[in-house]
């Protein structure tokens, strides 16, 4: 299944464009009796596909052959002399860049800084996206109040709104926190307004027909009906949220992820820029999977 | 089975516990002058139309009509899921305005939340105000007349479509209504099947006699289980002139049924009625 959502709320096609990135519904992986799960406890299907794919451990294996191969590829081609220095160091000496910078402190500060913006960023702009998504999605009146003005403003590509919020807020955390926010919203705004409108009706009034109504009937049927897509919703925010950081990093700033990238690139230190790509890599990772594991247990509890 | 049954709903009926909440009585309804249409201006298209019956309190009345003829509009402005475009339907001498708690609906489709339990899904029915106990002890008494008790913890994407019709069923049931709305509960299962939860239906009637609206597309069924049938049709002669639009389905004829429930399959009086209404309902009856 790589249907966004669940099946329950029809008409998945998320406007922002980033469908695509949507990872399959969870709702499969958390089946109690899903046919992998249940693959996984006979010792006869240890060596079928389905059998290393329930075991957690075979499949982190299985996810980390492409980068271990990219790694012995970048060690033998550099090795080899196939690049330079300047234009690709080997690994060595990007491990080396790393523990340089963490031995002067700079390298947690970096990575600090960073993390807090996109933590900040992205749980304000989710949070503004979940309540306008909701009242968008469930009031027929909020609808028609708010969603032409969010939809055009939604129009405006986001950096473009980085000299405004330098001119307003200066170079300080707060734009760049309020560019985070600006992207995470979005997605999270769009995918759950469109979950609610697209929620079963059928159910929705099979609810109210045994006197649901207001709170209760929202919170049995409406939010777990749209728990799926609200969560594909954040993890496109999260992503958004760490490109933004960038962003807004690489433009004006003194310090994180996205600064040691830019300064890197005027020192023509190439091992720093390299190794300020394969951290973002790796956090970015760590937050989605983080983000991945309350989705599991939300898709488990509710949907 | 059915002595099993019909014993079991005697001795444990579906109301709480003596004391604990009053029964619900069974409500007499009323259909006053009916009618529905959809759509405005020019796509304006009638469904029903002149719908005038009284229904008596603790009758069961079969609903039968062609497909499309508005029996589940019917009885979606009984529960007040919708209302009519003129005239009202009454429950107890009340006309029905949004919607009514004296009722309980099994859909024609299940309609089970799908992150729900079989369990959980039939305690949605519960009345308000039943104790946690109560509720509970209610569920797994419907869960067993249903024949569920196994899949008591299973999400309904876990279950056959005739199991999940059972459960909307004990849903429905749940709720001690005063009027039960029963749009084709019984169309997903097998004859054998169908036949159990029909005389279950009937048991449960006896132990507590509701007013029951069966909507069917099968007549057996309805000579079966029902005090009186009302056919939904479009009248021959009516739109013939006009030639306007369609003027809309209305009851186009009554019938009560003859003999106490349960009644024997195989006698003469029922399966000349049955001939006579399928007639009725367009098919040859031969
Ligand atoms: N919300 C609606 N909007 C427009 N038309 C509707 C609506 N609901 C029902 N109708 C129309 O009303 C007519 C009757 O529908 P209804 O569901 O009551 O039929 P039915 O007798 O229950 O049919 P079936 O036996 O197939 O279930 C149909 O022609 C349908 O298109
Ligand atoms: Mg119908």
């Amino acid at each position: 299944m790589t249907r966004l959502g669940n099946p329950y709320v029809t008409g998945n096609s998320v406007a922002d464009g980033h469908a695509a990135a949507v990872p399959a519904t969870p709702a499969d992986a958390a089946r109690p009796d899903s046919p992998a799960m249940v693959a996984g406890g006979s010792p006869a299907n240890g060596w079928s596909p389905a059998g290393i794919l329930a075991n957690g451990w075979a499949r982190l294996l299985l996810g980390l052959i492409i980068p271990a191969a990219m790694l012995a590829a970048w060690q033998v081609s550099t090795a080899a002399g196939v690049f330079s220095i300047v234009q690709l160091p080997p690994p060595a000496m990007v491990l080396e860049a790393g523990l340089d910078l963490l031995q002067r402190g700079q390298l947690g500060q970096h990575i600090a800084i960073s993390t807090q913006r996109v933590l900040i960023g992205f749980a304000a702009g989710a949070s503004l996206g979940l309540v306008l998504g909701s009242l968008v999605g469930l009031s027929r009146f909020a609808d028609a109040l708010l969603a032409p003005t969010i939809g055009a403003l939604r129009a405006v590509p986001s950096l473009a709104w980085v000299p405004l919020l330098i001119l307003w807020m200066k170079i300080g955390e707060d734009s760049k926190i309020t560019l985070i926010l600006i992207g995470a919203f979005f997605p999270v705004f769009t995918t759950v307004s469109l979950a609610l409108r697209h929620v079963d009706q059928n159910l929705v009034e099979a609810a109210r027909a045994f006197g649901l109504k207001g709170v209760k009937l929202l919170t049995t049927v409406q939010l777990p009906a749209v728990v799926p897509a609200v969560f594909s919703g954040l993890r496109l925010a999260l992503a958004q949220a760490w490109l933004f950081l960038v962003a807004a990093e690489l433009i004006a700033s003194s310090m994180g992820l996205g600064f040691l990238l830019t300064d890197s690139q005027n020192n023509g230190r190439t091992d720093r820029l390299l190794l300020a790509i394969v951290l973002l890599a790796l956090i970015g990772k760590t937050t989605d999977a983080l983000l991945g594991l309350a989705e599991k247990w939300a898709v488990k509890r509710w949907a | 089975m059915t002595a099993v049954l019909s014993s079991s709903a005697a001795e444990a009926p579906l109301a709480a516990p003596a004391g604990a909440t009053t029964r619900t009585p069974a409500l007499p309804v009323a259909f006053r002058s009916l009618r529905r249409a959809f759509g405005n201006g020019a796509d304006a298209h009638t469904v029903l139309r002149d719908v005038d019956f009284e229904i008596r309190a603790g009758e069961v009345l079969a609903i039968l009509g062609t497909s499309g003829c508005g029996k589940s509009t019917l009885l979606r402005a009984t529960a007040g899921l919708d209302s009519p475009s003129a005239g009202s339907v009454d429950i107890d001498g009340t006309p029905v305005q949004g919607i009514d708690s004296r009722c309980a609906f099994a859909f024609q489709e299940p309609r089970l939340l799908p992150w729900h339990t079989l369990r959980a899904n039939i305690a949605i029915g519960l009345p308000k105000g039943v104790s946690a106990r109560d509720g509970k002890a209610k569920v797994a008494r419907l869960l067993d007349l249903v024949g569920l008790t196994d899949f008591a913890g299973h999400r309904p994407r876990e279950i056959s479509g005739g199991m999940a019709q059972r459960a909307s069923l004990a849903r429905a049931l749940a709720r001690n209504p005063g009027v039960m709305l029963l749009d084709e509960p019984f169309g997903a299962l097998d004859a054998l099947t169908r036949i159990k939860m029909q005389d279950l239906l009937l048991d449960i009637h006896r132990a507590e006699p509701t007013t029951v609206l069966l909507v069917t597309h099968d007549v057996d069924e309805a000579l079966q289980l029902a005090d009186r049938i009302i056919v939904l049709g479009k009248e021959a002669d009516a739109g013939a002139d006009s030639g306007a639009a369609s003027p809309g389905a209305t009851i186009v004829r009554t019938v009560t049924v003859p003999g106490e429930r349960p009644r024997d399959r195989g006698s003469v009086d029922l399966a000349r009625l049955r001939a006579s209404l399928l007639e009725t309902l367009g098919v040859d009856g031969h």
